[in-house]
């Protein structure tokens, strides 16, 4: 039974690795998107961890449920990157004010953008195939 | 920890019901890093303490106490610093791991530590069972995901948001396998030493449950993210794998039917009775998960709190029961007792309203999440309050019933430190 077991166990932690090194060399095949500057893109991104706005918000359905997702909230005809700069500064009734730097506020609003140009968050957007699995639709 | 943790989750929880509770001390921003923290370094330590009484027993040798101290203190070094960090506002880590990344370190070195300590033990033991194969691939694949965790340091993976994405799914799927494969595997060894029969871990059966356990904890982690724009292979991989979960489901109900009798013998035992409790909240959250991981269905409760209903009930109904039944097992507390039956009682319901009310909060933002004609976020939070006021109520009956467990189990272990010196 152990050699059975260290076969298998060997077997399967080989795929799990080769699996894993798929996804870590997916960047290299990546192009350049235009829409966002991808450094100060990576910049705004801990910005986001350091104030952990993860906590209430999420990208893409996933973090915290106290506050709205934020994915798609910059190309959002109702909000947008002003709103977003006058509510971090302001605070609502349930948010706190954050009082972010000007180089912090512009790295933080750049990551936005990048989440923003990923694609779209809205569920609605989506449909469900015969197999079960949903598709986002072509027309966004 | 965990009396900390579920401390911390009801103040955060409050804030469900009054929004701007302690907004402008700790706020959500705080309060949901110390819950969720604490209750993750519970089971993690508490994994930690079973592997090794776990050990003790079956090699009937001591533990190397030197590695284990430094291992300890690198652990409550870590601990004291990020509690403070969380209490100044100082963040930078991700989701569940808010903490900034110095303060992984200590974990790390711990964790190998851990690792070298436990090999160094259970190499002297010829034929393993189930449980120690278990032990270790928790062991080893939390050091491996939880380096894997802090790949976003690295601009090359932090520039690609989706890629970045992705592997943080990847790992928070994967992490939190490895710890059920400990608990899991606590829960074997737990029923080897109940019936007094070396067979519950070492039958072909128990390793195939052990190796489908392991295929899903590499590769299922894929339904979490149906809807992030990534590559197909990994969504349809995550679909397929999570679907072979209906094994285990199906073995459950077959075990049960097979299992009444011995139900019945062993209902006083408070172990076993929390085995059983972990047995009955694995075939409800596990039930969920199966129904969640169809993207189908799944778009319906993503981002939604019935997600937090399955981690939730997932890490009480089923970590902590196991927890609390090694704990009862290893300090030795076998006598019938009114008191404890209450208690059991009042924490399996105060569990089942939490679990319920977080699930009627999930449907009805699901239902509202996919409507045509959406009201504000705000708004629809608002008509959620009812669940909310229900679930804070209930966060309120698991945090004395729990915390009362753990009263009765620190006084015991300390009389029995107090017997041995």
């Amino acid at each position: 039974m152990k050699f059975k077991a260290k076969h298998v166990f060997f077997i399967l932690s080989t795929s799990f690795l080769i699996y894993s090194f798929s996804i870590y060399i997916k960047p290299l095949s990546i192009e350049e998107d235009s829409r966002f500057n991808r450094e100060y893109a990576s910049e705004g991104r801990l910005v986001w961890q350091s104030y952990n706005c993860q906590s209430c918000h999420q990208l893409y359905s996933l973090g915290g449920y106290l506050g709205p997702d934020l994915t798609n909230i910059i190309s959002n005809p109702d909000k947008g990157e002003k709103i977003v700069r006058v509510l971090v500064k302001s605070g609502t009734k349930q948010m706190p004010a954050f009082n972010l730097t000007e180089q912090e506020m512009n790295t933080l609003i750049e990551f936005l953008k990048s989440t923003d140009a990923s694609g779209k968050a809205d569920l609605r957007n989506f449909s469900i195939d015969n197999f079960g699995m949903i598709e986002e639709n072509e027309t966004k | 920890m965990l009396v900390l943790g579920l401390f911390f989750g009801v103040l955060a929880a409050t804030i469900y019901v009054f929004p701007d509770f302690m907004k402008h001390q700790l706020g959500f921003v705080s309060l949901r890093p110390l819950h969720v923290t604490s209750a993750i370094f519970w089971i993690i330590l508490g994994a930690t303490g079973c592997i090794y009484n776990g050990l003790k027993q079956h090699i009937k040798e001591a533990t190397t106490y030197k590695i284990a101290f430094i291992q300890w203190v690198l652990w409550i070094v870590a601990i004291i610093g990020i509690v403070i960090s969380y209490f100044n506002k100082d963040f930078g880590g991700r989701e569940y791991w808010e903490f900034n990344p110095i303060w992984a370190l200590p974990i790390a070195i711990a964790w190998m530590l851990f690792l070298v300590n436990f090999y160094s033990l259970v190499k002297k033991i010829k034929n393993w069972p189930v449980y120690i194969w278990m032990w270790l691939t928790g062991v080893l694949f939390f050091l491996f995901t939880f380096s894997e965790n802090y790949l976003w340091i690295f601009p090359y993976f932090r520039e690609h948001f989706i890629t970045d994405m992705t592997i943080q799914w990847k790992v928070n799927g994967s992490l939190v396998g490895s710890w059920n494969q400990i608990l899991y595997g606590t829960a074997f060894f737990l029923m080897d030493k109940i019936s007094n029969s070396k067979n519950t871990g070492a039958n072909k059966f128990a390793f195939a449950m052990y190796f489908l356990g392991l295929f899903n904890l590499m590769f299922n982690w894929g339904h979490h993210i149906y809807t992030l724009p990534t590559e197909n292979y990994i969504r349809y991989i995550g679909y397929i794998v999570s679907m072979t979960e209906w094994v285990f489901f199906i073995k459950i109900i077959y075990d049960w039917r097979a299992s009444i009798n011995t139900i019945q013998k062993n209902y006083h035992y408070f172990p076993y009775r929390f085995i059983m409790a972990a047995d009955i909240w694995v075939f409800l959250n596990m039930g969920q998960a199966i129904l969640m991981s169809i993207p189908a269905i799944n778009i319906y409760t993503h981002g939604t709190h019935v997600t937090v209903a399955h981690a939730m009930g997932t890490t009480i109904g089923i970590n902590t029961m196991i927890l609390l039944a090694a704990c009862f097992e290893f300090f030795n507390r076998k006598e019938k007792s009114n008191y404890l039956n209450y208690l059991f009682w009042l924490l399996q319901i105060s569990l089942l309203v939490f679990w319920l009310s977080l699930n009627g909060a999930g449907i009805q933002k699901g239902i509202w999440q996919l409507s045509s004609h959406q009201e504000s976020y705000s708004k629809m939070m608002e008509s959620l309050k009812p669940y909310f006021i229900v679930f804070a109520f209930a966060g309120l009956g698991l945090l004395l019933t729990l915390s009362s467990f753990a009263f009765i189990l620190i006084n015991t272990a300390r009389k029995k430190q107090t017997q041995m010196i």
